[in-house]
């Protein structure tokens, strides 16, 4: 028998969710309705004047192949960097798991870059990568190799992808080695009885018991590859070389804020908006099935 | 000596000044300049803020370049503006487009009856922000050119005479040539690259970097940059880069570092890397003209400017608007600007400041400071190198740094690389000329 507390009346509920509610409306709802609001526009950058264009900004972008192309590199660097910022942070924190002594050290050193902005966590791999001063370029040209992510597409990529990324691990971590805790030892203790060994174990009863944080994690960190790596791309490559790291949230803000073409930089946000939208509900709907909980 | 010369200018100006203030009069500038550079600036408005007691400039850093700009639209939108606000030469035609928000110069200095000739300034300097009947709309303030920075050391470690002719691009090859075959790593690197390899090389040669005047004569222009002169010269530093001679660090001024660490030979570069170079540079540098094309017709004309303009924002008070006249016109005096040439190696934008620079004998005993000034007066502007004005400028430089890159890393030729450059480019002009109408 289930034991339910209703309350009366519509007032308490309401006063509880209004903090929400208005947050929302304030940080979410007003902000994205504007923007929604301006992709409609071709506005000077004062705001003196602004043309109505109806979808003209959406139908300009879509229409240009290098946009379109922007997505191409969004959905691989949101892949890698998802895939990048969460097996290692499960590796570390299966690791720390087994630890008896001094997890503790190890657990606070593992969640220290969490602590560093993106665009200062560009900075210091730009650093060790500098293709002039670079203590990891150097390295890699003693052993032969000349690393050049000014001019290697590839590499520009792989760059970027590991400054957003490595941030990322430790928040990651954080949550992997919550979740580890919390796996029932008996069920473990009674498959080691059973011979199963440790990556078997992994494999066939901690994996799956993870599965609602993984699941979760992997929303989170897609958003976050989504919106939150311009800093990293800015600091890094400013897109380049080409078009190679432009994904399109850093077009949003260089559109917006160096080329101060507000119409057009509007009309991508909207665009991000429902593309994000749409892949959390595709995420929910199909992976969230594969969740036990 | 010097403070009693500003104290006897502002004299000039403040007693033309119709109205006897009571109370100081306050003004807001923001600028873009930290480090040594704003240490000088604050030096300025310090200095002219003790001059007189009338009015009081109060001057405020708010980022870099690109951030300032949008710092200043942004308290425009909000009504927080302030009276002076610099902006970078790429975000000129932004601000010229913006009727309403800004106060043309000659405007602010008319109605403040100042004593001021826009024509003490050096002809390419003033015509960037003029508009083409004549009339000055922004204060130049700090203005640069590229030219060819030269590690002596390096020509002579690979056998070659230090003084040996660098005034085209024909000798430059073979001396990259030679630099190459010697084993040097790095005969030649670039800062700027959009800036001095396609606007400045379209100006030196007197061809169009895109129509209607290069953007003074009307918002419908169009890029332009795709003709022979531009992509002869792009395909050379393309085959260039193939072959290891010119080596590509990066959209900005990354390869300052390579150059001023001695590991590059030759280095395109603004004339105001001059501090920079002088006080890093373990080896013997010299400054050369910047290298042009032989046979080309009218080559070399004049190159054009890079650098920041005081612009006069709209919605303030008639005596705070005197106030600015009397800030501006005491900057465009000569002490001040010819201090400041001096000081940073930007060009000493007066004619009069050049001549000050020159009587204080600062060209003798810093030997090819001058360079720029003879490159960029040598010769009176044409319609093609007085300057460029293009909206979304930012921008277009970011397509064409993105296609160059497909050049020097043998993605594309050098033609289709600046085809496809002038196509997106001219998509965001159209875009530009929609907004501003």
């Amino acid at each position: 028998m289930e034991k339910r507390v209703t309350f009366k009346g519509w007032l308490l509920p309401l006063c509880l969710i209004a903090p929400q509610v208005f947050i929302s409306a304030v940080f979410f709802f007003y902000p994205a309705g504007q923007a929604v609001w301006q992709s409609l526009f071709i506005p000077d950058p004062f705001g003196l004047s602004s043309q109505f264009v109806g979808l003209e900004n959406f139908e300009y972008l879509l229409g240009d192949p290098y946009y379109r192309a922007s997505f191409v590199t969004t959905a691989i660097f949101s892949t890698l960097v998802t895939l990048a910022a969460m097996i290692p942070a499960l590796f570390l924190a299966v690791m720390a798991d087994r630890l008896v002594k001094s997890a503790r050290v190890y657990r606070t050193l593992l969640i220290w870059p969490y602590a560093v902005a993106p665009a200062v966590a560009g900075v210091l791999w730009l650093f060790m990568f500098n293709t002039r001063v670079g203590v990891i370029a150097w390295y890699l040209g003693q052993l032969g190799y000349d690393w050049n992510h000014v001019l290697n597409e590839g590499e520009a990529m792989g760059l970027v992808v590991v400054a957003s990324a490595w941030g990322r691990i430790s928040y990651n971590f954080l949550f992997f080695f919550a979740a580890l805790q919390a796996v029932p030892r008996s069920i473990i203790e009674a498959a080691a009885i059973d011979g199963a060994r440790f990556w078997r174990r992994f494999f066939t009863i901690v994996l799956p018991l993870l599965s609602p944080i993984t699941f979760f994690l992997l929303v989170v960190n897609i958003v976050y590859a989504f919106f939150e790596t311009f800093g990293v791309i800015h600091t890094i490559t400013s897109g380049g070389p080409q078009q190679a790291t432009t994904i399109l949230v850093y077009k949003v803000f260089s559109d917006g804020f160096v080329g101060q073409d507000l119409g057009s930089s509007a009309a991508q946000s909207v665009i991000l908006l429902l593309l994000v939208g749409l892949l959390t509900v595709l995420q929910f709907k199909y992976i969230e099935k594969r969740v036990h909980y | 000596m010097q403070k009693t010369a500003f104290g006897a200018l502002l004299a000039a100006t403040t007693a033309l000044s119709p109205l006897a203030a009571t109370a100081q009069t306050e003004i807001q500038f923001w600028h873009a300049f930290t480090g040594r550079l704003g240490e000088l600036v604050a030096e300025q408005v310090a200095t002219f803020n003790e001059s007189q007691s009338e009015y009081s400039v109060n001057a405020t850093h708010k980022g870099n370049y690109s951030e300032t700009l949008n710092a200043g639209i942004a308290a425009f939108r909000a009504g927080e503006q302030p009276h002076i606000l610099m902006v970078f030469e790429v975000g000129t035609a932004t601000m010229m487009g913006a009727e309403g928000a800004i106060k043309p110069v000659y405007e602010v200095m008319e109605e403040a009856n100042a004593d001021f000739d826009p024509d003490a300034y050096i002809g390419s300097v003033k015509g960037y922000y003029t508009t083409t009947d004549g009339q000055m709309l922004s204060l130049p303030f700090n203005s640069s050119t590229p030219v060819l920075w030269v590690n002596r050391d390096a020509l002579e470690g690979a056998g070659i005479d230090p003084d040996t002719d660098l005034s085209t691009w024909q000798n430059v090859d073979g001396v990259l040539d030679q630099l190459a075959e010697a084993g040097n790593d790095c005969p030649m690197t670039t800062a700027w690259q959009s800036w001095i390899h396609l606007e400045n090389l379209s100006a030196y040669h007197d061809v169009p970097f895109a129509t209607k005047e290069n953007g003074f004569a009307g918002l419908d222009t169009e890029l332009a940059f795709n003709g022979p002169v531009q992509v002869q010269h792009i395909a050379q530093m393309g085959e260039w880069a193939k072959e290891g001679k010119f080596i590509y660090a990066g959209r900005r001024n990354e390869g300052g570092a390579n150059f001023r660490a001695g590991e590059c030979a030759l280095f395109t570069e603004s004339s105001a890397g001059y501090a920079g170079i002088k006080a890093e540079a373990n080896f013997d540098f010299d400054v050369r003209p910047l290298p042009y094309w032989d046979g080309v017709d009218g080559a070399p004309q004049n190159t054009i400017i890079g650098g920041a303009s005081l612009w006069v924002m709209e919605g303030h008070e008639p005596a705070e608007y005197e106030a600015a006249a009397a800030f501006l016109n005491f900057l465009s005096s000569p002490e001040i600007q010819a201090k400041w040439h001096q000081d940073t190696g930007y060009l000493p934008i007066t004619k009069a400041a050049g001549e000050l620079t020159r009587e204080q004998g600062f060209y003798q005993e810093n030997p090819g400071t001058d360079v720029a000034v003879k490159q960029m007066t040598a010769k009176a502007p044409t319609a093609n190198s007085k300057g460029l004005r293009l909206g979304s400028f930012d921008q277009i430089r970011g397509i064409i740094d993105e296609e160059l890159e497909a050049v020097w890393s043998g993605d594309k030729d050098a033609q289709a690389a600046l085809d496809s450059a002038v196509e997106r480019g001219n998509q965001l002009l159209r875009r530009f000329e929609r907004a501003s109408n």
